[in-house]
């Protein structure tokens, strides 16, 4: 016994040993030859060799799919075979690990990559405050000036430190037989008229609305569109930066949201429900057609059609029935009706970064790649001249939403950080559950702004 | 927990067996030179010992010195620690009593410390159970288990298999069963039974019970082993003279059994304090606590604000706070209970060594 234990114990020093040598070695090879680049040159055929890390939150789907992680890999091959000194190293990270803990350890490790995702605002300024970003202003005004306002976002004091690939509205996603089948003619455009689809849906056995609040966020974006529709645009902006919640309209939102539930609009313990994984959750039910509505962002067709059996007649048999509206006006409330929510996607560049990875993003957000994107993996391109790419009607008719809107606020967790907006959304799920009110909600955001 | 209670399980034997090998062998092998003796068994000992403590204090000592310095700070954990701002005890004031500052205790006590003293009190209220409900079912089942019976060692496998499983493993699999539209859900509204109306985890009210069902299912095992190995050990004399005398089969368990295995029983009450202050895996894997903190516990609540908030300085804190309850819990129950067994070791080791 003894001996049999010394045996792996020897096994296992040797295995951690060959580890940290594995992991010395690729470390190496992988950035000596970026510092021998940072001297300056642009990348053309003949310079110093480049290698750029690149990090990534799309991944294969639960039925093997990647149209995105392809078209990513594409336009890498493309770049490097016009720059042979370039070699790009790929790593696909489930959104969550990457947001959350890959990014922010590699980035306080000073070993970060290269090139990252990035989801604009408050997390975005924290990392500017940190030094951790590359200053893209000077280097792509152009391609900044060609994107347009979708880039605020991904900009902190004047100075634009990423540039987006794609940006969504959220609303209502919901199955037009379901509401065909309870005798609803109209998309609800008021509080009022969603009051009566959820009553004529619930007269007819058919679960109103689907939430998946046992994620939180998911059942926190209720919250966010009842404050964005009581809160004065002056009010939500000046909260991303003050993060003073001392208008009595942020109370207002919580007691519309309480109002709201009071109607039992929602799917059996919806708290006990997650969003995405698995056939009872929200979009599950939603796309089996157990429920006819969901709050939810641009990306939810993709996740409606990982429950099709991928056949290209069941996605389009799903896609005639999908329907889509913006979150109904309110009564009353300083915001206006037609403000939506949304948020996108980025990519950053680490400040010791080679200059060609700033290059590298500006080919990656550049119109042609992003109507590629747009035609291969159904993002929802920021660039103007790729929105033609956009073919889903569904699609079609949100970007054109987010087009006439008074003015398009980012997710409130994003704006707000990761403490204000985690502290915000525990509040709202205890409205979900019943353990808190709309003013606990005020305080716990308020209490953790104080905190930073 | 489960690296505590290896190595607490893996050092009884152990010592035993090296106590058992000096009384084999007591005579060590007289040397020409005392010296130089002495210095190769002080070499010996250092490289035997060396790097076993060198990875003590690089893992053990020196994150847990850098998580009470982090503790004084306000330091958002995303950004590098020069930026963070001295803030004295104020992070433990906030967890414990909402913060010094009357204008924000209020808020702060809501938003801080009720969540931390509701995780204290699922943790205490797991101990407490612990003791109430999986003691005596365990010892019921270890009882039944030492008898000879065809399938008993089958029985023992499957009693000890939870405990084998990986925790991310049970808690998938329990939350694929308790879905609201699972077979377990399914199966009992089939029977016309009413289940919690927010689901079996989230329930405000069932959450913590359900948890502390999945914690008890996945656990006992552990406990049900520990006895049987207690049991194995009680002289067979004493059971049959105790038979002969016209025991009955309880009596024999109530006046014999159980008071030998005492010991035993008290080993694994060890455990398992240590381990439920220390609870994590299952809670985490199950919805981080609950969506309302039904049952987070303290290092849930700790990993929470420390990965998902960024709030290191505040996250160090309650390391810290739980460092100090389990190390307090330890000496207490040491000094307090297990005092008579370990006393007994020393003075059994101690009288081996002077006849050595």
């Amino acid at each position: 016994m003894a001996s049999m234990r010394k045996t792996s114990a020897a096994v296992a020093f040797a295995a951690s040993a060959a580890l940290l040598l594995a992991a010395c070695s690729s470390d190496g090879t992988e950035t000596d030859p970026t510092e021998s680049a940072t001297g300056g040159e642009t990348s053309d055929a003949g310079g110093e060799p480049v290698t750029l890390t690149w990090w990534h939150n799309a991944v294969a789907g639960d039925n093997g799919q990647n149209d995105l992680g392809d078209y990513w890999q594409s336009l890498a091959d493309a770049y490097t075979a016009e720059n042979p000194n370039v070699t790009i190293e790929i790593e696909q990270i489930q959104n969550e690990d990457l947001q959350r803990t890959r990014i922010p350890l590699a980035l306080q490790s000073g070993d970060a990559p290269d090139l990252f995702q990035a989801w604009g605002g408050g997390e975005l300024a924290t990392q500017v405050e940190s030094g951790y970003l590359m200053d893209l202003t000077d280097t792509l005004a152009d391609d900044i000036s060609r994107l347009g306002g979708g880039v605020a976002p991904w900009q902190y004091e004047g100075s634009t430190y990423g540039l987006p690939f794609q940006f969504g509205v959220e609303g209502v996603w919901y199955r037009e037989s379901l509401f065909e089948e309870a005798g609803i003619t109209e998309e609800p455009a008021t509080m009022a008229d969603l009051g009566d689809a959820v009553q004529k849906l619930k007269d007819a056995g058919i679960t109103p609305i689907a939430v998946g609040a046992a994620d939180g966020w998911p059942a926190a974006h209720w919250w966010y569109n009842f404050a964005l529709r009581s809160c004065s645009q002056d009010v939500i902006q000046s909260a991303g930066t003050s993060l003073d919640f001392s208008d009595q309209c942020w109370i207002d939102a919580g007691e519309q949201l309480e109002e709201f539930l009071g109607t039992e609009p929602f799917q059996d313990q919806f708290i006990s429900t997650v969003a995405q994984t698995g056939a009872t959750s929200s979009a599950g039910l939603v796309a089996t057609g157990e429920a006819a509505m969901e709050l939810m962002g641009h990306w939810n067709v993709f996740v409606y059609e990982g429950f099709t059996d991928g056949s290209e007649e069941a996605i389009d048999a799903l896609h005639d029935d999908l329907g889509w509206f913006p979150m109904p006006a309110t009564d009353g409330g300083a915001g206006d009706p037609t403000a939506a929510l949304g948020g996108g996607d980025g990519f950053a560049c680490y400040v010791d970064a080679p200059p060609e990875c700033a290059d590298f993003l500006a080919f990656i957000v550049s119109d042609e790649n992003q109507a590629g994107a747009a035609e291969a993996a159904g993002i929802l391109p920021v660039a103007p001249a790729a929105a033609e790419a956009v073919t889903n009607p569904v699609l079609v008719e949100l970007s054109q939403v987010a087009g006439n809107a008074a003015y398009v606020q980012l997710w409130l967790d994003t704006t707000f950080g990761t403490n204000v907006g985690g502290a915000m959304n525990d509040g709202i799920v205890g409205i979900f559950a019943g353990t808190g009110d709309a003013q606990d909600v005020v305080d716990l955001m308020t209490a953790a702004a104080l905190t930073q | 927990m489960t690296a505590l209670e290896a190595s607490g399980t893996g050092k009884a034997p152990a010592v035993d067996a090296k106590a058992s090998a000096a009384g084999d062998h007591p005579v060590t092998p007289a040397t020409s030179n005392p010296r130089r003796d002495a210095r190769r068994k002080r070499l010996e000992i250092a490289i035997f010992v060396g790097p076993a403590l060198l990875i003590f204090f690089t893992f053990v000592v020196f994150p847990m010195v850098m998580a009470a310095r982090y503790s004084l700070y306000k330091w958002d954990s995303r950004q590098p620690f020069e930026l963070a701002e001295f803030i004295g005890l104020d992070n433990y004031t906030r967890a414990l009593i909402g913060g010094t500052d009357p204008e924000t205790q209020e808020i702060f006590w809501k938003a801080y410390a009720e969540p931390f003293w509701n995780a204290v009190g699922n943790n205490g209220q797991i101990i407490v159970l612990s003791m109430l409900i999986q003691l005596p079912v365990a010892m019921i089942v270890a009882l039944v288990l030492n008898r000879k019976f065809a399938g008993r060692s089958s029985v023992r496998l499957i009693i000890f298999a939870p405990y084998v499983l990986a925790e991310v493993t049970a808690g998938l699999m329990w939350m694929m069963l308790l879905d609201p539209r699972g077979p377990v859900t399914q199966m009992i509204q089939g029977l016309g039974l009413p289940t919690p109306s927010q689901g079996w985890l989230e329930d405000p009210t069932w959450g913590f019970w359900t948890f502390f069902f999945i914690v008890s299912w996945k656990y006992i095992g552990l406990a049900i082993i520990l006895f049987l190995a207690g049991l194995a050990g009680v002289p067979q004399e004493l059971q049959e003279a105790a038979s002969i005398d016209g025991a009955s089969w309880w009596q024999v368990q109530w006046r014999i059994n159980i008071p030998l295995i005492g010991p035993t029983v008290r080993v694994w009450a060890f455990l398992s304090i240590i381990g439920s202050i220390q609870l994590f895996d299952m809670a985490w894997v199950l919805n981080k606590g609950g969506s309302t903190g039904q049952y987070s516990t303290i290092a849930t609540l700790m990993v929470d604000i420390g990965t998902q908030r960024n709030d290191g300085g505040y996250a160090s804190a309650l390391a810290i706070i739980m460092f100090i309850f389990s190390m307090s819990a330890a000496l207490a129950y040491m000094a307090l209970i297990m005092r008579r067994d370990t006393a007994n070791g020393r003075t059994r080791k101690a009288k081996k060594g002077v006849k050595a």
